[in-house]
């Protein structure tokens, strides 16, 4: 339990992290740093998007897995790191000196 | 010849198996081949005959039917709970959550996508992949031959097709494009002409997004800069409307016919105000009116187009084009269907001061007026076959001018983006594209739209993007290329030192002009001849042709007593010359001071 909690603090003390947030493999969020309701809509829009990575990655090449999930978008990059249940979301903005 | 051979078989044996035995090989028929018939034909020698071999194939064509699209939105909810957990109730999330948080896999799965996830923010942070290196490098200017793209086209869904006289960009990005539809030409429309006019998104030509549905066709139609839901239209029965986009395809108000304009509004625009809601529009009937959209009852303000600046309207001059600065807000042209443009401050003392100048260079109607956006003195005025730019303080001429059109200007205006751009529209269906410190002859790029005139023209704000509307109602998106949205290098210095020079150029000839003038009164008045200042004698016609009479019978007067002095004189020679020497100056009211014809 402690680890857990250590590892979120420390991936929240880098720098340019705006959120994190943990979602299962119902697409429920778990974990989060922000609020409900932008939490809810990440939760259900990655969880989507990437479900849909590894199912391209795995019809290419079906030894092939996703391992992990960068969107960069304008304002800041949304990293997505899946696992068998669970799905880690963090969200950073790289540019923040 | 037939080649027969019979085989015989006998009835009892029909049945029976077939018995093969080998023989040895018989000669039939022999047919030797007969040289004769050679003779019949001609050697061709040598044949050319064509091989090749390739695989067949054959083109179809197919267009398939329209395809319809439209596009809606999904509404997402929360959902994906477990059945017994109620999203809405904090104290069952927080409990499921707190379950699945004790869970071993949990813990591990969290630890070990942490770490993959710290190296990956890392990452991040030590080097920005996407940065810009070369930022501080101007891009050079590629000399590309300027072109224009068709984007799309948008056509009248009516059967009956109008014209779309007028279009108008959303304010807010090129998104959407308002076109006023109406059929300009006198009782030109059927009862069954529609008088719609339509809001076209850009991506979607099949269908407009938005219809307005005006009681008379609307002429022009404008979108208010400040709201995005505003648009403000002139009808062809001189009424003016507004319609907000948001309330449905009805006018919310209209102007009552009394108070409007008698002949269409040909032009309505908005006016710089803190409410956002005045507005003013001019029609062929010599009025301009202001409104405010809040109470369209009655104009606010209105002024009559009479140059003798006596507010008379049986003067007053019909206006076709209207043009106003939302910088200079007191001031406003107006361009007229006599070819005169009139230069007008809203804020002066008396109506009469408010008609400051008067600026006369065209010979048929002005139907485009546009300042300069880099330069404000500086303004473009289209009509008749010419497209000239005038400097506000020369009144006499404009100072620059295209060569004489084969065919007439309907509409023009500059690039918002560059200084030395503008465009024109031609009766022929071509888009003219000028760029003068390019070239001053010639429009740099002149395309042909489409085979019937085009009347309205726009450009985007952001430069690029140009509509024109045709006589049928077809309204074709275009896109410039780079070269004549990209401001150049220099670009507004040497509009500047063009117009300025063109300015002096005109000032100079005006003043040597005036001087001329000026010397040849100074010699008249010396030689003691009666030359009233021809000025205001100008504007009344009937007297110019007494004048014009009356000179002609005083030299006739003159001639003849000489005549009859020379006659008694007794020389004959003389009555010939005379004759030759009929007043020479009769025609000339203005030019010829003194009415003396040259005595022998």
């Amino acid at each position: 339990m402690a680890e857990v909690e250590e590892t979120f603090k420390r991936i929240q003390a880098h720098k340019g992290v705006i959120g994190v947030i943990v979602v299962n493999s119902e697409g429920i969020p778990i974990r989060s740093t922000l609020d409900n309701s932008t939490t809810v809509q990440y939760a259900g829009l990655i969880s989507q998007l990437a479900a849909k990575a590894r199912s391209t990655v795995r019809d290419i090449d079906p030894g092939n897995d996703l391992t992990f999930l960068r969107i960069r978008s304008k304002k800041h990059e949304i990293m997505v790191a899946p696992e068998n249940e669970y799905l880690l979301i963090v969200i950073q903005n790289p540019d923040a000196v | 010849m037939e080649i027969v051979y019979v085989y015989t078989k006998k009835r009892q044996e029909f049945g029976r198996q077939c018995n093969f035995s080998d023989r040895q090989a018989e000669l039939h028929v022999d047919i030797t081949p007969d040289p004769s018939l050679a003779d019949n034909f001609i050697e061709r020698n040598p044949v050319d005959t064509g091989i090749q071999c390739v695989q067949e194939m054959s083109e179809h064509e197919i267009n398939t039917e329209r395809f319809e699209t439209s596009v809606r939105g999904i509404n997402h909810t929360e959902g994906g709970w477990p059945k017994d957990v109620n999203p809405q109730e904090v104290e069952h999330v927080t409990r499921y959550r707190k379950k699945v948080e004790k869970d071993e896999m949990y813990i591990s799965a969290i630890q070990q996508l942490g770490t993959i996830m710290e190296h990956t923010i890392r990452q991040n942070n030590a080097i920005d992949i996407y940065e810009e290196y070369f930022e501080d490098i101007e891009v050079d200017t590629v000399d590309e031959t300027p072109s224009a793209k068709t984007i799309n086209v948008f056509r009248d869904p009516n059967e009956i097709k109008r014209t779309s006289t007028h279009i108008s960009w959303f304010p807010d990005g090129p998104r959407k494009l308002a076109v006023a539809y109406c059929n300009l030409e006198f009782q030109g429309s059927t009862p069954d002409t529609s008088m719609e006019s339509y809001i076209w998104d850009v991506e979607n030509p099949n269908k407009p997004e938005t219809v307005l549905k005006p009681v008379s066709p609307l002429v022009c139609l404008e979108y208010n800069p400040k709201d995005s839901h505003i648009l403000l239209g002139g009808c062809y029965n001189g009424q003016i409307a507004y319609w907000d986009t948001r309330k449905g395809s009805q006018p919310v108000e209209m102007s009552p016919i009394e108070h409007s304009h008698r002949d269409p509004a040909y032009k309505a625009l908005w006016i710089q105000s803190k409410t956002g809601t005045e507005c003013f529009s001019a029609s062929s009937d010599g009025q301009v009116l202001w409104w405010d959209i809040r109470k369209m009852g009655e104009p606010t303000e209105k002024l009559y187009l009479d140059p003798t600046k006596k507010q008379d309207p049986t003067k007053a001059l019909g206006a076709m084009a209207l043009e106003y600065e939302p910088t200079m807000p007191t001031k406003f042209m107006v361009g007229c269907e006599q070819g005169s443009i009139l230069s007008c401050n809203r804020k002066a003392k008396t109506p009469a001061e408010k008609i400051v100048a008067q600026y006369n260079g065209h010979l048929g109607p002005v139907y485009s007026l546009q300042r300069n956006p880099f330069f404000p003195k500086n303004f473009l005025s289209v009509g008749d076959w010419k497209a000239r730019i005038w400097s506000e303080d020369i009144r006499e001429s404009s100072i620059m001018w295209s060569r004489q059109y084969k065919s007439y200007l309907t509409d023009g205006c500059w690039s918002p983006v560059r200084p030395s751009v503008f465009l024109v529209t031609k009766m022929d269906g071509t888009l003219d594209v000028w760029d003068i410190i390019f070239k001053q002859n010639d429009p740099t790029l002149s395309l042909q739209v489409c085979d019937e005139p085009l009347h309205s023209l726009r450009v985007q704000e952001q430069g690029r993007l140009i509509a024109c509307g045709s006589h049928s109602g077809t309204t074709t998106l275009l896109e410039l290329s780079d070269g004549l949205t990209t401001l150049q290098r220099n670009e507004k210095n040497l509009v500047t030192a063009m117009f300025e020079r063109e300015t002096r150029r005109e000032k100079i000839l005006d003043s040597r002009h005036r001087e001329m003038k000026l010397k040849e009164r100074s010699k008249s008045s010396a030689d003691g001849a009666k030359e009233e200042e021809p000025e205001e004698a100008r504007l009344e016609e009937e007297d110019l042709y007494t004048k014009a009479e009356k000179e002609f019978y005083s030299i006739i007067e003159q001639e003849k007593k000489i005549l009859e002095k020379k006659q008694q004189q007794g020389d004959d020679t003389d009555k010939a010359d005379t004759g030759k020497q009929s007043p020479i100056a009769e025609g000339d009211e203005e030019e010829k001071t003194n009415g003396n014809p040259k005595k022998k």
